[in-house]
């Protein structure tokens, strides 16, 4: 039988036609999520840190790899000791990410205190802004988060973060980072780090409760956000951060 | 005309190759993309649900609380009323769950109170921090302190 | 104290995310724009000297983009979703975006104009072969066989139109890398509005002295004479681009110390040490001063056919070593220092692994294979009684 090209143009037609029509009615009818207490709306997400309050313990770092089975040598929180002498640059130091604390210091000739850091969750965020396949998003309750298993392991997003807060997950090969322990939050509790805080310097905050203590804090203290010229609309918010901090 | 398209046929042959290309491009694509992409925004909204079923390893103070009423209370009245059970005692979601089955280590006072209290001068001064050695010498933290309830 | 670090980084910060794959990438994409624009002096500016390099131009720019997604495909974590750049682009990404432009420039400019220009050989040789190459040949027709000079003319309207359109899209096929780079806003050694720009004179230069190398190799190979004329005119312009390059890279130099913000000191005291090597010695010295002196040369002073070539070929191969120096300071250069700008870590070249050496020097080779190859099936000097009979055949 002698097909012509016009056979081979219709079928081809049909084919594509078929092929779009079949994808398009899967998406649509693709279900719902099912209604639930939690409703993603209603909150936004962020965090307050007390430097005045941070001891350096670094139990945080300790209970947030413990939580989310963070791989040895990468952080998802991390604290920073500063020793800052007149006239000269800071003295930073994070061993081990202060997994283990700190070795004790004797200095008394500088200022010296503890910053806790962790991702910043920024409304504006320049990682999720580079991400070329939608892998990374701001999640609509404010978390930014990663779609394990659709991220390519480009580390664009590694690149484009400011504040050195993504890596990547050696055994996933994927992009990691700190989740606002996302799925500890959607159900009432808190994020294990500011759980494992003993003296508060760390909490989880709501933006859109009108009762959180995050209006009050904001309103009645001196606060500021890393690298706030970069304009990304950090949710980390931290109070008596020294100029010094990097 | 028909001159004109007897000496550039040809060239339609190519646009059809692209545009065969594109057609194979567009059923690919819907056949393959992730379903409801780009509902909430641009990404997979299963990803949500996928973050959120992830199991967790603190159980957090007010569940420890329920059955560990009366350590509460002695911890309320002191200064370690803010710490979290977990953050001495570590991740006890698996007890919580079934008590009887997982029985948590008692934690070792010498080395867990001294990551808070040991002296440094970038801790806060208002935070109470002692030079261990100078101040008990070797003698475990509990022997003197109750950690629930550490202030003599 | 962790291995390879001075002074402080943020923790995650120690270990480089983009490797030597990474450098290699912007390098092959350059190669790619900078024979193209080669190409495009003969058949739109009408620089009717470089028409010997014309059809090796193409090859080369060919050769190059088919193996330049392979060192990301080696780099991603995961290569098999990286079709996923295509089925859901995230349009505010540079790098998704790069995916859409890197097809257009690759069917619509470069394998059209390519079909266009061998049409008539490709014909002629699925006539005149046999076995195996006649169905290749007959494939490349893509079922036309109308070779009439009346569609031969509509073929170099057509071809010129596309070389049109092709500049500048190899313009910003490159120009994106440069923006890869440049739009981010945390890095202060990459962000930079001049970063397309640089990238692109850059690469020009590397491309168009990759064509000028390639071009005396063959005719070394063929032995055949070089034509003298084309290849001083060929080094003509890569002399006016690398002045341009060179005067870029100046000013953005010039601007960083003289604005000397919060990342000069931080950004100074890595190019003195840790990147001394690639950036001053190689980049600046060996890769721009001394090509820039001989290409100059060249331009000022009459020198003997000899001396031309052997000036043409050092400065050639320079330029070549030089602008990857460049991409290897601006990729490695800009993740060694700390963004906290008070550290520094090492980055140690792996060797057998993914990323490693081993496969950055089989992805280098791999194009001039593809480049033999292509060489082969479309012979960029046709025979000579052919060459007669087709001499006529463009307008």
């Amino acid at each position: 039988m002698d097909i012509t090209r016009r056979d081979l143009i219709g079928i081809g037609t049909k084919l594509l036609i078929l092929g779009s029509v079949g994808a398009t009615l899967e998406q649509i009818t693709g279900a719902a999520p099912p209604s639930e207490a939690y409703q993603m709306a209603d909150h936004w997400w962020g965090m307050i840190i007390d430097i005045d309050k941070c001891i350096g313990c670094g139990n945080c770092v300790r209970a947030c790899s413990r939580e989310n089975n963070v791989p040895q040598g990468y952080y998802r929180t991390w604290v920073e000791r500063y020793e800052v002498e007149e006239g000269k640059q800071p003295r930073v130091e994070s061993p081990n990410g202060a997994m283990d604390g700190f070795p004790p210091s004797t200095r008394t000739d500088v200022k010296s205190f503890f910053v806790p850091k962790l991702c910043n969750h920024c409304a504006d965020s320049p990682c999720v802004q580079v991400c070329p396949v939608g892998a990374t998003f701001v999640s609509p309750d404010g978390v930014v988060l990663v779609d394990e298993s659709y991220c390519l392991g480009c580390r664009y997003c590694v690149q484009a973060c400011p504040y050195g807060c993504r890596y990547l997950h050696p055994a996933k090969d994927t992009v990691d980072k700190c989740t606002l322990c996302y799925h500890r939050i959607t159900q009432g509790l808190t994020t294990a780090c500011c759980e494992n805080c003993p003296t508060g310097a760390r909490q989880l905050v709501d933006f859109k409760n009108p009762h959180d203590p995050v209006h009050a804090f904001l309103r009645d203290n001196k606060v500021e956000v890393l690298k706030p010229y970069m304009a990304t609309q950090a949710k980390v918010y931290y109070k008596d951060l020294d100029g010094s901090v990097r | 005309m028909r001159r004109l398209l007897h000496d550039a046929g040809h060239l339609v042959r190519p646009a059809l190759v692209l545009l065969a290309g594109i057609g194979l491009f567009l059923v690919l694509r819907g056949a393959v993309i992730p379903k409801n992409f780009g509902q909430y925004g641009h990404y997979r909204p299963g990803a949500l649900a996928d973050i959120r079923k992830r199991p967790i390893s603190f159980v957090g103070q007010d569940t420890c609380v329920m059955c560990h009423d009366d350590q509460a209370k002695v911890r309320a009245s002191g200064k370690h009323a803010h710490v979290a059970c977990e953050a001495c005692h570590g991740a006890l979601a698996a007890h919580a769950n079934d008590p009887s089955a997982v029985t948590p280590k008692l934690p070792e006072t010498g080395s867990l109170c001294r990551r808070c209290h040991e002296k440094d001068t970038a801790k806060p001064k208002w935070f109470p921090q002692v030079v261990t050695e100078e101040h008990s010498g070797g003698t475990a933290c509990n022997a003197c302190h109750l950690p629930h309830n550490p202030h003599l | 104290m962790i291995p390879g670090v001075d002074g402080f980084m943020y923790p995650n910060e120690v270990e480089l995310q983009w490797s030597l794959l990474i450098v290699l990438y912007p390098y092959i994409t350059g190669l790619v724009a900078g024979a193209f624009i080669l190409a495009s002096l003969e058949r739109v500016f009408k620089v009717e000297a470089v028409r010997p390099t014309y059809r090796l131009a193409l090859l080369t720019a060919l050769a190059f983009l088919l193996v330049a997604p392979l060192p990301l495909q080696l780099h991603l974590g995961h290569p098999e979703r990286s079709l996923e750049m295509y089925l859901t682009p995230h349009t505010s990404s540079a790098m998704a975006m790069f995916g859409f432009v890197y097809l257009w420039y690759l069917t619509v400019v470069l394998l059209l104009e390519i079909w266009l220009e061998y049409r008539a050989d490709i014909v002629r040789m699925a006539q005149t072969t046999t076995g195996l190459t006649r169905l290749v040949y007959k494939v490349l027709t893509l079922g036309s066989q109308n070779i009439s000079t009346a569609a031969r003319i509509i073929d170099d309207k057509v071809g010129y139109t596309v070389t049109v359109i092709g500049i500048p899209s190899a313009f910003l096929l490159h120009g994106y890398v440069g923006f890869i780079f440049g739009s981010i806003k945390a890095n202060p050694w990459w962000s930079s509005p001049l970063m397309p720009i640089v990238f692109l004179f850059s690469a020009m230069s590397s491309g168009i002295a990759a064509v000028l190398l390639l071009y005396m190799l063959s005719m070394q190979v063929k032995k055949r004479p070089i034509d003298m004329p084309c290849l001083d005119t060929v080094a003509r312009y890569l002399f006016y681009c690398f002045v341009i390059d060179f005067t870029l890279e100046m000013l953005d130099l010039i601007h960083r110390t003289y604005e000397a913000d919060e990342s000069f000191r931080s950004l100074d005291f890595m190019v003195h040490t840790r990147l001394f090597f690639s950036q001053v010695i190689l980049q600046i010295c060996l890769g721009t001063l001394v090509p820039l002196a001989l290409l100059a040369a060249t331009q000022l002073f009459k020198f003997g056919e000899l001396a031309r070539r052997a000036m043409y070929i050092t400065a050639g191969s320079l330029i070549m070593i030089g602008i990857f120096a460049m991409r290897w300071n601006v990729v490695i250069g800009g993740q060694l220092f700390s963004k906290s700008f008070l550290g520094y870590t090492t980055y140690k070249v792996a060797f057998a692994t993914r990323e490693g050496l081993v496969p950055a020097i089989a992805l280098m080779l791999l194009p001039f294979a593809i480049f033999l190859l292509l060489v082969k099936l479309l012979p960029p000097w046709p025979e000579r009684e052919v060459a007669d009979a087709a001499g006529e055949g463009r307008a």
